[in-house]
């Protein structure tokens, strides 16, 4: 049976998709997002960290072990209990990353299982894969929540390694495919917010039918413990936490789009 | 927004210091020792001495309230109930001088207390009267923290108001005695001059509680008379009026509804210290008729009704619970005295019974934010869900109230239990969590079961490693056990041996209630008593149910996984070796602890390598318990709530394989041991579905969220969802916590600027500051769930 690289299984995620939902997390990923916040998810391979664990005082070390190869069935097995409370919620499965089509032949075989189980499916992607895989997929695709973080081809090299042509270009495919999409924009202060990209954006937003909800991503501090652990350097150390009143602003910029728009997930 | 007259209400009660009163025990004395040769019937006694406090107790008019009666003389003085518990002089220091939940007892109090009160009910009371009856057995497993006993120095009670009394007059009820007394005439009833004298009994409580308001009338009246100010003298003379109409007769308008109930509510709780105080349950059900008719005629606003109510729940915020002592302190160490509302469910004919009220009372409860009275929400299948988001909205500002509960799941335990359909829907949850027929049950907690106990003792072959006592059955040394389903057996056995012991006892004590302290004005309102002619106390009820309570479902699993896992199956180490590591109390095994800790599988996160100890225990509870007679007639049942039971019998056990420490609290109602579950939400209430809740009468899961989950709409959808997700799973009730950890801590430090943090602890809400140290600690412990 197909394996694949699986870092982790969380349930009551509820800002990965319509209602109670469980994120399969799958490791690998072709971007390398300076603000990555998933820097566990990047390799496509298992990786042991370091953590410490403290009982009265004491301090013990403890390995872990991030990634673990998992068949469809082990999978489904941590999955299939949860469907009680996914029927309740209209909730389902959110197969997040890394790039859970950096894992095509298990995102496919997993999503095929859900469907036969009438389960609703949401696929995380950073949009950064061959067209024929998303052609592969989307049969049995619910939702594509699907990441837009700077247009300009040049930059987005810059800050997360990879040019985005073929990213734009999914987008505008999955269009004409008649999918549904929720596309997410990662705000990282000074990189990915200026006022240029930002409208970029709403332009493509605003040409594509099959966005249903935009979602603004703030980005916050939680990463920086995980960097630690893994023993990577953050270069984004310095960076200053968003200022309610800015958001606001931001979350006017889009305010005309005619679709749900929410900040902060 | 409140009123004035509402704000000044609610501050006075908040401020009011808890005193401790003898008003009540000099009245019974007083009674009962210039009646006490005259050889009148037990019942006719008791009648006659309640109808001698009702007319003799001081009345109170606190300054603009449109409810009268106070329990005491005051607001927040407590009365005492010595034929029942007599407390000794040493008794009062420690209420009055204790940190938490005191009570001020002065210089006078004491001195009444030692010339008149303890001279008289020395040797007579009903707590010394069952402890010399108990077996010495039984009194070596209550020392030894096995189980506790509910009706030791409190009275069985714990009912709740049903239709009846918000229909009906004590005139009406004076009738059904008739008509009761009538029946009995014609038959031949072998107990007819028994049933006589208790009807007799009722007929004087009911005249009682009609002079009781009698008094208040001419009391109102007078003071209308000298007041100035013309809009309070006209409401003076309106509530003069009222007390003349109720609780004689059936009430005709919201006011009179919310002063009829009070009154008898103030009679139950001035009779006995019933448990659970008194209450009026589904409320918004109750109240509605009245509130609708007034809406229509033009006679009251919305408004006006939402005052009512408001000044309706000052009162029983006034009303702290009894002062209690020893084990009974430790196991209910809270002022609450556990008057829970209930809103929302379904009506009699299955109907959604979601109304107006229940969203204007869901705002009362909202803006008042006090102690008392508890609240909760019914949630049916059918009720909206804007309703449940209503209430969620509530729990947001982090005061735990109000809790959840499954209507569904209700029903269908009273159903099993073999009620009537309609009985079953007009029946709710009351106290904590406990399931209970309206107006038609008695239904009594008998004492909490201390499951992680027996544990221990069959880990010590009968033994109470703590006492070095042989306190329970030989069931092996457990080095002779070949796998962990002999352990099991054995630890089974010794449950069954203890469940025996408290089920003997449990019948001595509800024969001593029975039969020597009938409560004649409780059983007027709890239907079939009038009609059976036969006490409350005495099985007069339609339905009689005693409960016994499970504790430490979650911490039980973990330790049987425990030794599952790292003795049987990966033999890490033995038996013996980790007996020998419990007995040291993990010192010198920092790392096995480790290992107990963080590398085994916990209850609470949908893991069935954990979860199905929680089933067998539980079935293993169930079996032990279910179905069998008690003494007036009724079946035992379980269900499973700690209150703050699991304090006081983790203090009571030694190191326990689960890697927690001597003495230190266990896990409260089913939820996980405190930080155990790291799976979320819908892990922990996969896992607590896994038991069958239908076989309970209730059940406590709490769960414990950070304000910021509750930022957005969205979360706040999805809560409702994670509510309806348990309640379709059978779960019958969850309960939120919103307040983050760092407040927490920063209220130990700082007491006094958290005077009015509120936070839920198990099946009811308390002043952080008034909970122990280590409940304190175990609250902050809790696992918060950060939205993912």
């Amino acid at each position: 049976m197909e394996k694949g690289l699986v870092f982790d299984i969380r349930h009551f995620s509820v800002h990965d998709g319509p209602g109670i939902r469980t994120t399969v997390f799958l490791k690998g990923c072709p971007l390398r997002c300076t603000w990555c916040h998933n820097p566990e998810s990047q390799k496509s391979e298992p990786e042991t960290i370091r953590r410490t664990n403290k009982l009265d005082g004491k301090e013990y070390a403890a390995t872990e072990t991030i990634g673990r190869y998992m068949t469809v069935d082990e999978v489904f097995d941590e999955l299939k209990n949860h469907i009680p409370i996914f029927d309740e919620s209209t909730g389902g499965v959110t197969f997040s990353g890394g790039e859970p089509l950096m894992q095509p032949r298990f995102l496919l075989e997993l999503l095929k299982r859900c469907r036969e189980h009438d389960i609703h499916t949401a696929v995380d992607t950073c949009g950064f894969a061959a067209p024929e895989l998303f052609r592969s997929i989307l049969p049995y695709t619910n939702l594509f929540l699907y990441d837009l973080k700077i247009i300009k081809s040049d930059k987005h090299k810059y800050y997360t390694a990879q040019p985005n042509e073929i990213i734009l270009n999914n987008l505008s495919m999955l269009n004409e495919l008649g999918a549904s999409v929720m596309v997410r924009v990662p705000l990282i202060p000074g990189i990915t917010d200026d006022e240029e990209n930002l409208l970029a954006i709403k332009e493509i937003v605003k040409g594509n039918n099959s966005i249903k909800r935009l979602d603004l991503l703030p980005y916050h501090h939680m990463a920086k413990d995980k960097y630690r652990r893994l023993n990577l350097p953050f270069e984004l150390e310095d960076l200053e936490a968003y200022k309610n009143e800015r958001l606001k602003e931001i979350e006017l910029m889009f305010s005309d789009l005619e679709m749900p728009i929410s900040i902060g997930g | 927004m409140m009123t004035d007259r509402i704000r000044q209400l609610r501050r006075e009660s908040l401020r009011a210091i808890n005193t401790l009163s003898a008003e009540r025990a000099l009245l019974v004395t007083e009674f009962y020792k210039a009646n006490e040769d005259k050889g009148l019937p037990i019942p006719i006694m008791r009648a006659k001495a309640f109808e001698h406090i009702m007319l003799n107790k001081k009345l109170c008019i606190n300054p603009g309230e449109l409810i009268v009666g106070e329990r005491g003389p005051a607001p927040k003085a407590a009365p005492t109930y010595p034929e029942v518990c007599l407390h000794t002089l040493d008794d009062l220091e420690i209420i009055h001088s204790r940190p938490k939940v005191s009570f001020k007892v002065d210089e006078e109090t004491r001195k009444v207390y030692r010339d008149i009160i303890i001279p008289y009910w020395k040797g007579k009371t009903i707590r010394e009267k069952i402890f010399s009856l108990l077996s010495d057995e039984w009194h070596e497993a209550y020392s030894a923290g096995v189980f506790t006993e509910f009706q030791e120095q409190r009275a069985p009670g714990h009912t709740v108001a049903g239709k009846k009394i918000f229909q009906k007059g004590m005139l009406d009820l004076i009738a059904d005695i008739d008509a009761s007394l009538e029946r009995l005439r014609t038959t031949k009833d072998e107990n007819i001059k028994a049933k006589m004298d208790e009807l007799e009994a009722m007929r004087i409580v009911a005249n009682a509680i009609i002079g009781y308001a009698n008094r208040y009338a001419d009391a109102l009246n007078e003071l209308a008379q000298k007041e100035e100010d013309e809009v309070r003298r006209n409401e003076l003379l309106e509530m003069s009026s009222i007390c003349r109409r109720v609780p004689a007769h059936a009430p005709q308008t919201f006011h009179e509804v919310l002063q009829h109930y009070w009154f008898i509510h103030v009679g139950v709780v001035t009779e006995l210290n019933p448990w659970d105080s008194f209450n009026p349950g589904r409320l918004d059900q109750h109240l509605y008729p009245f509130y609708q008719n007034e809406i229509k005629n033009g006679t009251l606003t919305k408004d006006g009704a939402v005052e009512l109510l408001e000044s309706f729940w000052v009162k029983f915020n006034n009303h702290p619970s009894p002062p209690k002592m020893g084990v009974t302190a430790q196991e209910s160490s809270t002022y609450t005295d556990f008057a829970l509302i209930n809103l929302g469910g379904v009506k009699e004919d299955g109907s959604d019974a979601v109304n107006e009220l229940s969203y204007i009372i869901l705002d009362v409860i909202e803006e008042m934010r006090i102690l008392q009275p508890s609240s909760m929400v019914q949630i049916s299948k059918k009720n909206p869900d804007r309703f449940v988001k209503r209430a969620v909205k509530i729990t947001k500002t982090g005061f735990g109230q109000p809790s959840f509960f499954n209507t569904d799941a209700i029903v269908q335990q009273l159903l099993s239990q073999g009620k009537a359909l309609v009985d079953a829907r007009n029946g709710g949850a009351s106290g904590c969590v406990e399931t209970g027929a309206f107006g038609t049950e008695a239904y009594f907690l008998t004492g909490y079961f201390n499951l992680n106990k027996v544990l221990e003792i069959t880990l010590n072959n009968g033994v109470d490693p703590l006492t070095g006592k042989e306190i329970g059955i030989k069931t092996g040394n457990p080095e002779d056990f070949k796998s962990f389903d002999e352990l099991y057996d054995a630890f089974e056995r010794q449950l069954n041996y203890f469940i025996d012991l408290k089920i003997e006892g449990n019948n001595i004590v509800e024969k001593v209630w029975a039969t020597e302290m009938p409560v004649p004005f409780l059983s007027l309102i709890i239907d079939d008593c009038i009609a059976n002619a036969t006490d409350y106390n005495a099985g007069g009820a339609r339905y009689n149910t005693s409960y016994i309570q499970g504790v430490g479902l979650g911490s039980i699993t973990d330790n049987l996984t425990s030794i599952r896992k790292h003795v049987y199956e990966d033999g890490a180490l033995t038996i013996k070796d980790m007996l020998f590591a419990l007995s040291s109390n993990f010192e010198g095994f920092d790392d096995l602890r480790y290992k107990l800790i963080y590398e085994t599988p916990k209850w609470g996160n949908n893991d069935d390598y954990a979860d199905r100890h929680a089933v067998r225990v539980f079935n293993s509870f169930y079996n032990a318990v279910d179905g069998r007679p008690t003494y007036r007639g009724g079946k035992f049942r379980i269900n499973m709530l700690p209150t703050t039971s699991h304090v006081y019998f983790g203090s009571k056990i030694g190191a326990m394989p689960d890697g927690r420490k001597a003495f230190e609290p266990l896990s409260e109602g089913i939820s996980p041991f405190q930080g155990a579950d790291r799976k979320g939400p819908t892990g922990v209430i996969l896992s607590a579905a896994k038991i069958d809740h239908i076989k309970t009468g209730g059940t406590l899961l709490n769960q414990k969220f950070s304000p910021s989950f509750f930022s957005t709409e969205e979360s706040l959808d999805k809560l409702v969802m994670l509510i309806r997700s348990y309640f379709k799973l059978d779960g019958h009730h969850i309960q939120f916590n919103v307040v983050s950890a760092s407040t927490l801590r920063d209220a130990q430090k700082h007491p006094e600027k958290y005077q009015d943090l509120i936070v839920r602890v198990a099946g009811y809400s308390d002043y952080f500051n008034d909970l122990s140290e280590a409940l304190q600690n175990e609250i902050i412990r809790r696992t918060e769930h950060e939205s993912v």
